[in-house]
């Protein structure tokens, strides 16, 4: 047998944190990146005779999500407690929604690089709490606890065992995420921890009904890390029962340094979590003009927009998704298009250069340090003749490293103004054509390919800022 | 110096017959010469009792306003009370009676002693308790027993046992307790005071140390059902920092004290008075009936067959809850750490071995087994469906009669040790309480003799939100029996 002999069966946990101001329990801010234990209160360190208050904006995001992918809100929803001992825990247990979720239900579509679309079935999104951060590596044989993140909300918005491979789990992955942000129901940023997901993988003979023991791959916080992590998994399952070896139910981690997923707890060893309900939340209702009113509020969905791109800017659908995907790639894109008036320039634009060098420096868009004004200013200089699209990405390239910040002064200053001036070219041409006589012969002698020759002469002595297309003109002129 | 009613104390300070600092120092005194005995205070606040004193004495000279109280509440302004040690109370230590927070120091109060301090209540100090509020007997305590005032060989009940010796041995003019299983209206009827557990959510939780989340409720221990009205008044209300509040208004419980109580219909639970009752328990209910029949309040006879099933289910749901609330005690952010742990598991083992008391791990060893998987429905489950059983017995018998009487205990106060080596039968004091924890409904015990020299406790379990109805009957009652204003002769 061989890889392709077996069917990949994968099922995700996807942990979005909302992007609300306080926790979910407590008034404690959810900023990142604060001094360690300064945003815990009381509540979030699990003091004793401290109760939990549920923060009414995490069901409004809850609630636009599930709007999102047509899922079921449940009107009447629970809280759980979840019991294991863990120093990052405060309480004991963990503040989550099992017998009654808020969302349940639901679907998205993924498009696949081959573009087929399949429809992949949501089983819930439930609301928690995230637990605080073990530090282990700062103090020399102790293990620090950070429990600004204690608290914080979480959506847990799990998938039916439907997606087959990984480049599926990714398109899955990245979809929820686009939605999410689109929402506005969390802020996406995966390097703060956002988005984090749990793989559940197996294997089956193809064919086969029944599914095959799964490993739960824990906390891979990046599209990247999940792919990876699931094809290692993939084939060492595959290694594992084709030398007649079982899998184990385990959970496992991914270790990105190493490009490999081991084992963090079995079965055996696995907590008894003794679930049962909160005592100190009452069950939440919310009625049909609560839900009714995130109806009527909610953003525009990745889907409709990738659909009016097409429509009012006609871009590719291709061309629609990648621009819609993110809610700030969309706004910076309509930003732009609008102000120049350009839609194919700016979609190309952005595509290639803006979201190209952003992938390159790992950056996300909204650190993107060309905005919506200079890159608009720059392919307006195009569009004047002003500038030729080789010189517009040197500066584009100036503008990203800080070296620029005004456009037009850079223009100018530089003496980056195109030469669409014959007077100033024709000179310069003749000149060209005197000093390469044997290459004119060619020329002339039927090679007219040559003629890249003298446009990159002309390019060269003019530092790139001749007009291209005038070059052309008059060299196939003087050269006739 | 006798004892005062609140209200006398309360005109006498205005009168300025007396000052808030002759109270608080004739308490002081009262708990000095009788205190080494009776253990009732685990920690004692006496310099910042006489500080405050002074201050709403000075507030009273100037004839300014004495307190701020929101709603309406009336201003205990100068009265010296006493907290069971659950409540939190920022800057005095708070121990829930348990060696793992022998030094824990919250750095906020509890809604409870905020609002009474914000009435002007002066607070003495913090009162002894069973380990969580997890006893009937004050035996369960790291800080020793508390001694019943009636009979020192004797237990005062528990868990709320400090504050009922407190309040009968006149230490204190009045204490606040939490009532999970009976652990406000047991030692109030073995120490012969007046005790009301309110309708579950009628006071707020937050700050107080939880045992069983869903059955915890506070309210006051007091001499008589009058004070019980000033002090619940102050209490109860709805809290934004407590989900299981209720949003309702809190009445004026002492304006209904007085109103007749002909007509009142009252159930004998025929249930409440079957083998197990002691005999001068059952002849003392009689005369108490007789009494309120007097007053014309119409009796009739009820079943509440599910009963029975209360103390199983109770000793299911409780431990279970506790399992999780006291998971929090794990020698990580706050209370008692064992010395040295050589890793993660040793930190959490030789913490709680160490910190918790018998009493308390056996409670969290049967929550947690209760919860486990396999044995989630036979158990938890099963003691929900219970608890539902019982709720539609009491909501069936409540639409015939007003209020359900009963006896309180079972039996009068044992003595100390007697029954420590015998879980159930210790079980088995809660058997006439725990039902209204179970089902959230508001029960009071109040004086209703003695046997033996022993005080006899009388209980009204009312409708939801009934508080202002019980406290009328019981103050009826009070009006035409003096059992209430015995005081224990202390000897040292």
């Amino acid at each position: 047998m061989s890889r392709s002999d077996w069917e990949v069966v994968i099922g995700l946990e996807i942990h979005t944190q909302l992007n609300t101001r306080s926790k979910i329990f407590s008034g404690a801010s959810t900023a990142f990146g604060a001094e360690p234990n300064t945003q815990a209160s009381a509540v979030d360190l699990g003091f004793p005779g401290v109760l939990p208050v549920v923060n009414e904006e995490v069901f409004s995001k809850a609630v636009a999500f599930g709007l999102g992918v047509g899922a079921t809100i449940n009107k009447v929803s629970t809280f759980d407690r979840k019991n294991y001992f863990y120093p990052d825990l405060p309480k004991g247990y963990q503040i989550t929604q099992l017998a009654k979720p808020i969302v349940e239900f639901g679907e998205v579509d993924i498009r696949l690089a081959n573009g087929t679309v399949r429809t992949i079935h949501l089983t819930r999104a439930h609301l928690e709490e995230d637990a605080g951060k073990s530090v282990h590596d700062e103090f020399h044989g102790q293990t620090g606890i950070d429990l600004n993140r204690a608290g914080t909300p979480l959506l847990e918005i799990v998938s039916e065992p439907e997606l087959r491979s990984a480049e599926e789990a990714v398109a899955y992955a990245k979809r929820i995420h686009q939605i999410v942000t689109s929402l506005n129901v969390s802020d996406g940023d995966m390097s703060q921890g956002s988005l984090r997901c749990d793989a559940n993988v197996s294997i089956r003979p193809i064919g086969q009904k029944t599914l095959g023991t799964r490993t739960e791959t824990k906390n891979v916080n990046s599209f990247r890390f999940l792919e990876a992590a699931i094809n290692y998994e993939i084939d060492r399952q595959v290694d594992v029962l084709e030398s007649g070896g079982r899998i184990e139910q385990e959970t496992r981690l991914y270790d990105s340094k190493k490009d490999e997923t081991r084992p963090m707890r079995s079965k055996e060893t696995a907590t008894d979590y003794r679930y049962f309900p909160e005592p100190d939340l009452l069950p939440v209702e919310i009625d049909d003009a609560y839900i009714n009113k995130i109806r009527d509020n909610l953003p525009e969905l990745p889907d409709a927009k990738a659909e009016r791109f097409c429509r009012e800017y006609g871009v590719s659908r291709q061309d629609a998704d990648v621009l819609s995907g993110d809610p700030a790639v969309a706004a910076y894109f309509e930003a732009v298009a609008q102000a120049t008036e350009d839609a194919k320039l700016a979609n190309n634009w952005i595509r290639v250069e803006v979201l190209g060098r952003l992938n390159k420096d790992d950056l996300d868009i909204r650190q993107t340090p060309v905005s919506t004004e200079q890159m608009t200013v720059i392919i307006q200089r195009i569009k004047d003749g002003e500038i030729s699209g080789k010189i517009a990405k040197t500066i584009f390239e100036a503008v990203w490293e800080g070296g620029a910040t005004d456009v037009d002064q850079y223009i100018e200053s530089n003496n980056l103004t195109q030469m669409s001036d014959d007077s100033a070219l024709a000179p310069m041409i003749d000149q060209i054509i005197a000093a390469n006589p044997k290459q004119v012969e060619q020329y002339k002698a039927g090679k007219t390919k040559l003629i890249g020759f003298f446009v990159g002469q002309v390019m060269k002595q003019t530092g790139g800022k001749a007009n291209p297309q005038q070059v052309n003109e008059l060299l196939a002129v003087k050269l006739k | 110096m006798e004892q005062k009613s609140l209200v006398e104390m309360l005109k006498d300070l205005d009168n300025k017959t007396v000052s808030s600092r002759e109270l608080t120092e004739h308490y002081i005194g009262a708990i000095e010469a009788r205190d080494g005995l009776l253990n009732a205070f685990i920690t004692r606040d006496f310099e910042n009792a006489l500080t405050h004193a002074d201050a709403i004495d000075q507030m009273r000279a100037k004839g300014s306003v004495v307190a701020s109280v929101p709603g309406g509440a009336p201003s205990l302004a100068g009265i010296p009370i006493v907290h069971k040690d659950i409540f939190c109370t920022k800057g005095v230590r708070t121990t829930a009676g348990s060696k793992i927070l022998e030094n824990f120091v919250a750095p906020y109060s509890s809604t409870v002693s905020s609002k009474l301090e914000d009435s002007g209540a002066i607070m003495l100090g913090k009162a002894n308790m069973d380990e969580f509020a997890m006893g009937s007997s004050n035996e369960n305590s790291y800080f020793g027993p508390a001694r019943n005032p009636w009979d020192t060989q004797k237990i005062p009940g528990g868990s709320s046992g400090g504050s009922a010796v407190a309040v009968s041995a006149g230490l204190c003019a009045a204490a606040t307790g939490t009532d999970t299983g009976g652990s406000i209206r047991q030692p109030a009827a073995m120490c012969g005071i007046t005790g009301i557990k309110p309708t579950y959510g009628r006071v707020s939780r937050w700050g107080i140390i939880a045992y069983a989340s869903s059955l915890d409720q506070a309210g006051p221990m007091t001499r008589s059902a009058e004070d019980a009205a000033l002090m619940l008044r102050v209490m109860a209300g709805f809290d934004p920092k407590d989900s299981t509040s209720i949003n309702a208004p809190v009445p004026d419980y002492q304006s209904s004290l007085n109103d007749s109580i002909e007509g009142t219909k009252i159930g004998l639970c025929k249930e409440y008075f079957s083998d197990g009752l002691d005999e001068d328990i059952a002849k003392a209910i009689d005369v108490a009936v007789k009494v309120l029949e007097s007053k014309g309040a119409v009796i009739s006879d009820i079943s509440l067959p599910t009963v029975k099933h209360a103390i199983p289910a109770y000793y299911v749901i409780a431990p279970a809850e506790a399992s999780a609330n006291l998971a929090r005690y794990d020698g990580v952010r706050f209370g008692y750490r064992c010395e040295e742990p050589k890793d993660l598991a040793d930190l959490y083992l030789r913490s709680r071995t160490e910190g918790f008391g018998t009493e308390v791990k056996q409670r969290i060893l049967v929550g947690t087994f209760a919860l486990s998987a396999g044995f989630y429905e036979a158990y938890y489950g099963k003691a929900q469906q219970i608890r539902r059983l019982i709720k539609n017995d009491f909501m069936q018998a409540l639409s015939s009669v007003d209020v359900i009487l009963g006896p309180t205990t079972p039996s009068t106060a044992f003595n100390i040790g007697e029954k420590s080596n015998d879980p159930v039968e210790m079980y088995l004091q809660d058997i006439y309480t725990v039902t209204s924890n179970l089902v959230g409904l508001p029960a009071a015990s109040i004086p209703a003799g003695f046997s033996k020299g022993m005080p006899i406790g009388m209980q009204l379990i009312g409708n939801y939100l009934s508080e202002a109805k019980l406290l009328n009957i019981a103050h009826q009652f009070q009006l035409e029996t003096g059992h209430h204003l015995k005081t224990p002769e202390v000897t040292v």
